[in-house]
């Protein structure tokens, strides 16, 4: 098919709210835009094990403990769905675990912040996976076939970690006053945060008009924080707690819980690398890489030796 | 969630050159599962693992872990051959209207038919 016709026939399946497809013509910044997105969105699952796992060892219970390793074991194979829609594009794994090692490619600024207490586990499935709950939604409406139908299989799993998470708050703000605290607590770190995982207001997002146009974006920023503001804020005040927010209010008119301003210069600072912990983040995920190398050697090697053995090419 | 980090101010893109893209480390497997008895395969993702008893392995654990499946195939990504979806393919099936039933006008009184 000419350059020609496969533009007309992109053009097309986007008017026509379909899929586009790993083999469909595609424009190249089309399919830059994609990776990019795809590539940060995976990695920011893998990342996104580490503020959890690190309460695996010290979670309250058995039970509590079970769910935590499902959760963390979910955000791997959430990153194995992503990495494997984003290769249908023409780029290799390596190559993308390459760009985020070196801080070509980055992730969610929210895996930055540190889990201080057993609170923040119940605070991140709540209010984080709460967040990446409605984003992901509404991306399942994107017009990359792939990333949509990964988008689907995530969605329907990521409904656990975030009633698992409002669970555990709920068991908090039912315990004793110290409890309550570590509730409150874990809220007020976690709150404004949560909110930045919207991104930037549209006016200032640079690429957000183009994404919009191809259909790999399908709700602003804004407005898809504004859902996310709207179903959380009751929520909060059903466990008792107090949202960190002076200039919170309930819009009778319109019928949406207004928010203050976010501190922007505290969600570049962090996208730029100097979150809290940005750089342990990075280390820690090169090192499980580096230290995991005699594992891949030994495994490479002996698929190797059980091809020779039975003298099969595959 | 925006999972499309924002560039910052004066912040370039990262480069990708495609035309370079070399495959190594593990290779890559397509993953198949039968959700239950009697519906086929269908087509989940793809994974990489150094040979085929791994890749069901981790087809396991990737794919099939709230009970999504009875059986999974692992095929080498390198070894399917993919027809052009350049729509001309399929074209020639667009003026056949006549091989669907609903193409026939059969009275009400015949029955079912």
């Amino acid at each position: 098919m000419s350059e020609h016709a496969g533009r007309a026939r992109f053009a097309a399946i986007i008017e026509a709210d379909e899929k586009v497809e790993p083999r469909d013509w595609m424009p190249d910044e089309y399919r830059a835009n994609l990776i990019r997105q795809m590539a940060q969105h995976a990695h920011s699952e893998v990342i996104g094990m580490q503020p959890e796992a690190n309460w695996i060892t010290r979670a309250p219970t058995l039970m509590r403990k079970a769910i935590l390793i499902a959760k963390v074991q979910d955000e791997a194979g959430h990153g194995l769905y992503l990495y494997s829609a984003a290769e249908t594009l023409g780029v290799s794994r390596d190559e993308l675990q390459e760009m985020l090692h070196s801080g070509r490619q980055k992730y969610s600024s929210i895996f930055n912040y540190p889990t201080l207490s057993w609170a923040d586990v119940g605070a991140i499935g709540w209010l984080v996976d709460g967040a990446a709950i409605v984003n992901q939604i509404v991306l399942q409406g994107t017009s990359y076939g792939p990333y949509s139908r990964a988008m689907v299989k995530i969605c329907k799993e990521e409904s656990f970690h975030a009633r698992q998470g409002y669970s555990i708050m709920m068991a908090l703000v039912e315990g004793s006053d110290e409890q309550k605290a570590m509730a409150q607590d874990a809220i007020d770190r976690w709150w404004w945060p949560a909110l930045m995982m919207f991104g930037p207001h549209d006016a200032e997002s640079s690429h957000s008009e183009r994404s919009m146009a191809w259909k790999i974006k399908r709700i602003k920023n804004d407005d898809l924080r504004q859902m996310f503001v709207d179903q959380t804020v009751p929520q909060a005040h059903y466990l008792g707690l107090t949202i960190p927010d002076p200039d919170l209010e309930f819009d009778e008119e319109t019928g949406h819980w207004r928010i203050g301003e976010i501190d922007w210069d505290e969600f570049w600072r962090t996208i730029k690398g100097d979150g809290p912990l940005n750089r342990e983040r990075i280390a820690h995920k090169v090192k499980a890489w580096e230290d995991g190398r005699w594992v891949r050697e030994a495994a490479t090697e002996y698929a190797r030796k059980q091809r020779a053995r039975l003298g099969k090419s595959a | 969630m925006s999972y499309d980090v924002p560039l910052a101010p004066g912040e370039q893109p990262e480069d990708l050159d495609l035309s370079t893209v070399a495959e190594h480390g593990f290779p890559l497997w397509e993953v198949f599962v039968r959700a239950k008895r009697g519906l086929s395969h269908t087509h989940v993702g793809s994974l990489h693992a150094p040979d085929a008893e791994t890749a069901i392995q981790n087809a396991r654990d990737g794919y099939t872990r709230r009970a999504e499946g009875v059986s999974v195939w692992v095929v080498r990504s390198a070894e399917i051959v993919a027809s052009d979806d350049a729509e001309s393919l399929f074209e020639p099936f667009e003026d056949k209207p006549y091989r669907h039933p609903t193409f026939y006008d059969i009275p009400d009184e015949v029955g079912q038919l």
